[in-house]
């Protein structure tokens, strides 16, 4: 899979679902991909960092939304 | 005068002991004294408001945090922990109090120069509070704004040649013991697998894209300086496989008192003669040693190499000298499921660098737990799902009596095909020969 439909498939399943929610494990990403997790992770980190993604932490557990939405933008404009 | 009066964590001071609170107060002062010279990047009541804070959430008997946010630097997934706080109108120099791990330094050697720049970068960008160590291991920075992080990274990486540590889903800083450069135990150089594997796995620190937290830690000999059995998804740990150095003389020394036991640690009160029936020979977890006349005696096969007869005499008994290391699996802490100590994986493994061996076993595993893992599962929980006969067929390892941890309570036996001489297919015609319709 080519990086462009990586993300086009990515951004359009995210942004489906960001009614109910905006932040996903990593493992949500690669089933949307298809991919082995190995294989993902090199598409997602790209996706991090050319800012169609961001990540999120609890601080034990790392998730990942579309970049700007959900908990953790408004946490940072709130402040 | 302290910005918030704080009765409730005032009375934490009254005790015996050192206090954090009365250690928070002299930070807190000492800001304010210095706020005219110091151009201080983060609110100079920082510290006066985290104490506040605490009143308050132990006033209300529940925390003020909201949970979670921004986690790095550009380009990183982990190293810095972020903290809001609920409350910012009341408590300005706390609305933000984000966490960075810093990478520590193999076996938490440091220079006191070193300790001081980090400190006055700490001090000028974030609240000066720091902890030394977390359990992680790492350098922890307690409290700083978001634009000061990458500042502060800034800073690390260019003038100190220091990294951020792991946080969230991905590998956190290794961490190992004193090792050989001090300790006279250790089987394997710690620092140096420590620092190889950490820069190997450097994607894997600082982008998350495990199930969860992912630990490992490595201990020189089986005294476990680091907890690695305890609290490491992979744990190695020193070993040998050949016999105990037993130097009789020394025996005979610690026997007439001429050489304290435990090198004197236990001196500080009158425990009587040492005595080497009751203080070694029958705490030996194995029955396996012996005195033979003069001369101590140890069945080397049966030993488990426990440690406690070295430690309590380690002029007389040495390590063996064809040394190596134990892979241990699944230790965790008590989150989602219970705690559970390490599994016995590789029994034992040389330690030569480049260390190819070592990794690849790690990465049949990495590659087992994100495929099959659940989210937020430690590798221990995923054993205990799936079983660890499956964890020895996705790392290729033979089983062997030191997998075993207890007699089997199941009775059945499931055969696989590829363990069954001839499989399971069988030629219908040859069959029907037989066998009548
Ligand atoms: C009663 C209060 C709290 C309790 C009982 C508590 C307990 C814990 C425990 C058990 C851990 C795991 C430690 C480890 O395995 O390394 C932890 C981690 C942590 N805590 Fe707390 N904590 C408390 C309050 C706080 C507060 C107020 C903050 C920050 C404002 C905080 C920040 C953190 C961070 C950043 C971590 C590391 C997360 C990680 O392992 O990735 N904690 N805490
Ligand atoms: C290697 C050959 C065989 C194996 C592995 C085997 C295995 C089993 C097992 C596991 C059970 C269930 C036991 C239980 O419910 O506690 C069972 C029950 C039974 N087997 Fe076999 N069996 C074998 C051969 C045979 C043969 C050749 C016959 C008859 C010609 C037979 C007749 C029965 C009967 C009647 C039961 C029911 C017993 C009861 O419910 O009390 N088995 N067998
Ligand atoms: S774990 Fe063993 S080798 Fe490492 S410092 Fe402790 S006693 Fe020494
Ligand atoms: S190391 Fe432990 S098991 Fe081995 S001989 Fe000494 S006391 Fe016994």
């Amino acid at each position: 899979m080519d990086y462009a439909e990586a993300k086009a498939k990515i951004v359009e399943e995210l942004t489906k679902k960001l009614k109910t929610k905006s932040k996903f494990y990593f493992n949500d990403l690669a089933d949307i991909l298809g991919l082995k997790p190995r294989e993902a992770k090199k598409l997602i980190n790209d996706m991090v960092a050319d800012g169609t993604l961001e990540y999120w932490s609890s601080g034990s557990t790392s998730m990942y939304g579309l970049k700007g939405t959900g908990k953790q933008a408004a946490a940072e404009h709130e402040a | 005068m302290a910005k918030h009066p704080t009765p409730l964590l005032d009375q934490l001071e009254s005790g015996p002991w050192p206090s954090f609170v009365s250690d928070l107060k002299e930070l807190a002062e000492h800001r304010a004294k210095t706020a005219s010279k110091i151009e201080y990047q983060i609110p100079v009541e920082v510290v006066d408001d985290i104490l506040g804070l605490l009143e308050l959430t132990y006033k209300d008997g529940c925390t003020h945090w909201k949970h979670g946010g921004i986690v790095g630097v550009f380009g990183y997934g982990g190293g810095v922990i972020g903290r809001y706080c609920d409350q910012p109108e009341k408590f300005p120099g706390v609305a933000h109090f984000h966490t960075m791990r810093v990478n520590q330094p193999g076996g938490k050697f440091y220079k006191t120069e070193y300790l001081r720049q980090l400190c006055d970068l700490w001090d000028f960008r974030g609240s000066g509070i720091t902890n030394m160590h977390g359990s992680t291991g790492d350098i922890i920075f307690l409290g700083t704004t978001t634009p000061q992080l990458e500042e502060i990274f800034y800073e690390l990486t260019h003038k100190l040649n220091q990294d951020l540590g792991g946080s969230g889903s991905n590998l956190r800083t290794p961490s190992d013991c004193i090792g050989q450069a001090r300790c006279e135990w250790a089987c394997y150089d710690t620092q140096d697998l420590c620092y190889q594997l950490t820069m190997d796995y450097q994607d894997e620190l600082h982008r998350p894209a495990f199930p969860y937290k992912m630990k490992f830690k490595f201990d020189g000999c089986p005294n476990c300086c680091v907890a690695s059995i305890a609290r490491a998804d992979f744990s190695f740990i020193g070993t040998w496989r050949d016999d105990i150095k037993i130097n009789q003389e020394a025996v005979q020394a610690y026997i007439g008192g001429e050489l304290k036991p435990n090198a004197g640690e236990h001196s500080g009160r009158d425990w009587g003669k040492f005595d080497i029936q009751k203080e070694v020979i029958r705490l030996c977890p194995t029955q396996c040693m012996w005195m033979e006349g003069k001369k101590l005696m140890i069945d080397n096969k049966e030993c488990n190499r426990c440690m406690h007869c070295l430690n309590v005499m380690p002029r007389a008994l040495r390590i063996g000298d064809d040394r190596g290391l134990s892979i241990l699996v699944g230790a965790k802490a008590p989150i989602l499921d219970g705690a559970q100590m390490g599994s016995l994986l590789v029994p034992f493994i040389k330690v030569e660098p480049p260390y190819d061996e070592i990794k690849e076993i790690i990465e049949k595993i990495w590659d087992w737990w994100m495929e099959e893992g659940k989210n937020r599962e430690r590798l221990g929980e995923l054993i205990k799902r799936q079983g660890f006969q499956k964890l020895l067929e996705v790392t290729g390892i033979q089983p062997d009596p030191r997998h075993v941890k207890e007699p089997r309570s199941n009775p059945y036996i499931f055969w696989k095909e590829e363990e069954v001489e001839g499989g399971w297919t069988r030629d219908i015609n040859e069959f029907r020969k037989h066998h009548l319709r």
